[in-house]
């Protein structure tokens, strides 16, 4: 990232926060991907990585899309597109993929949020003033997985934070989230506030703080992402 | 002779009646019995529920029924989404009406209570929906310290699935991800209708495969499709 290249311009893509996820999810884990974000991070697990993933339709061991002509119509991931089954994978029922949940047998669960509070607290399923919401899978993961990871936008289109010292939008489950990976910051929920760890390059802690309603802890010293080997910007 | 094929889909779904409650499965198009939904949208009965995991849309799933005015109340965890535009209108309109009425429910939750209906357990506490919304309307108690809220089974009159290959005495194998809920749905219904691809004789399904047990199934129709993805 070049020293000129203006803050606005230094937010990670989409793509890059889900490889961001990727490159920390450990060898012999079992992790499921939510709709949005999290289901890029299937396409940057390093080859050499084992990381068997959960697909709530009922699928261990979920591989990347097929290519073109290849798609199967009985095979898809959690938001209905095609996918791949990786060897020693397998298929169950949703009952089974919600007892592997609800059961703590799910190491993480990654998931897209609309606002994330100070201790945790996950909304991502409705938004007031709609009619209706979309669950799907995510109070059952928010309240089972073993860990909660949140991967989203820092901020809402109009700019306002949705890291936030109480969430205002109904709740998905209360005081669930470890972690939470941004476009500019990687920020870890502890039992003080939010933590940051790390911010995106381009971005000094004020700045990621500016846009974060609670009061940050800084680590000392904050580390800047290294963005090496990451999918290029467009 | 136990027979449970039947020769069309037509045959298969015409006994359902008016107010039934109809538990469909499939997640998005995978598993979902595409050939029966038609077949019922042709029959016509209405003031139907539905209890599915999705809705779909207005080319597939349970959207046909609700595009064509069939459906009273849609119990789900994912009613309607943004790639669904067709359905929007009509769906709207008979929700904001009073029609047609939602229930919302976690996916995992909306699983296991299909799964309870079938095996005989009236209700269960569960972690989900806890500190949520959802426990104001349900019993709340803490088991080890934890809050759970108490969720009830659901049982329907009819179950429509949709299976890999079956064999005239109902026994059900599936392929890929088809299995979703498809194979609780079959278990908690009071006339289980099952739309494969394929009949094979009794006997070359391999015992140890069969993964939907024929006591579970009372209809099995063959529909051979091209299995082909439609984007």
């Amino acid at each position: 990232m070049q020293a000129t290249e203006s803050v606005a311009d230094s937010r990670l893509t989409e793509r890059q926060i889900a490889w961001k996820v990727a490159r920390v999810l450990e060898e012999g884990w079992y992790v499921n991907l939510g709709i949005g974000i999290p289901l890029h991070i299937v396409n940057y697990i390093p080859d050499d990585r084992e990381v068997i993933l959960h697909s709530e339709n009922g699928i261990l061991g979920m591989g990347t899309r097929p290519p073109v002509g290849e798609e199967d119509p009985d095979l898809v991931n959690a938001g209905k597109e095609p996918v791949t089954l990786r060897p020693g994978g397998c298929f169950f029922s949703q009952a089974d993929s919600f007892a592997m949940v609800r059961g703590g047998h799910i190491d993480v669960a990654v998931m897209g949020a609309l606002q994330v509070s100070e201790r945790g607290d996950l909304a991502n399923w409705m938004i007031p003033g709609h009619e209706l919401g979309n669950i799907g899978g995510a109070m059952d993961l928010a309240a089972g997985a073993r860990q909660v990871w949140v991967a989203m936008e820092h901020c809402t289109k109009d700019g306002k934070p949705k890291i936030l010292k109480h969430c205002t939008y109904p709740l998905t489950a209360p005081d669930c989230v470890k972690m939470i990976f941004t476009d500019i910051a990687v920020i870890q929920i502890t039992d003080a506030a939010p933590l940051l760890l790390e911010t995106a390059p381009g971005w000094n802690p004020q700045d990621v703080q500016k846009l974060t309603e609670p009061k940050l802890l800084f680590t000392k010293p904050v580390k800047v992402m290294d963005l090496t080997g990451a999918p290029a910007n467009k | 002779m136990i027979k449970k094929v039947v020769a069309s889909v037509q045959e298969a779904v015409q006994d359902i009646f008016d107010g039934s409650t109809i538990m469909v499965g499939g997640f998005g198009g995978s598993g979902l019995p595409e050939a029966l939904i038609c077949a019922l949208r042709d029959h016509g009965a209405r003031n139907l529920t539905i209890v599915a995991n999705n809705v779909g849309g207005v080319q597939y799933g349970v959207g046909i029924l609700i595009a064509n005015r069939q459906v009273r109340k849609v119990i789900c965890s994912f009613p309607i989404g943004r790639r669904q535009a067709k359905l929007q209108d009509t769906f709207w309109e008979q929700y904001r009406a009073g029609a047609l009425e939602v229930e919302l429910v976690p996916q995992g939750t909306l699983a296991e209570r299909i799964r309870a209906g079938g095996a005989g357990i009236a209700a269960f506490y569960t972690p989900t929906g806890a500190g949520t919304g959802a426990a104001q309307a349900r019993e709340v108690r803490s088991f080890g310290g934890r809050e759970c809220l108490l969720e009830l089974a659901l049982k329907a009159d009819f179950a429509l699935v949709k299976a890999h290959k079956a064999d005239r005495m109902g026994n059900l194998v599936y392929r890929k991800a088809m299995r979703n809920f498809n194979i609780m749905m079959a278990t908690a219904a009071n006339v289980t209708i099952a739309e494969v691809y394929e009949v094979v004789e009794a006997g070359t399904l391999g015992a140890e495969l069969i993964t939907t047990p024929g006591i579970y199934v009372d209809r099995v129709v063959e529909v051979k499709v091209e299995r082909r993805w439609q984007g």
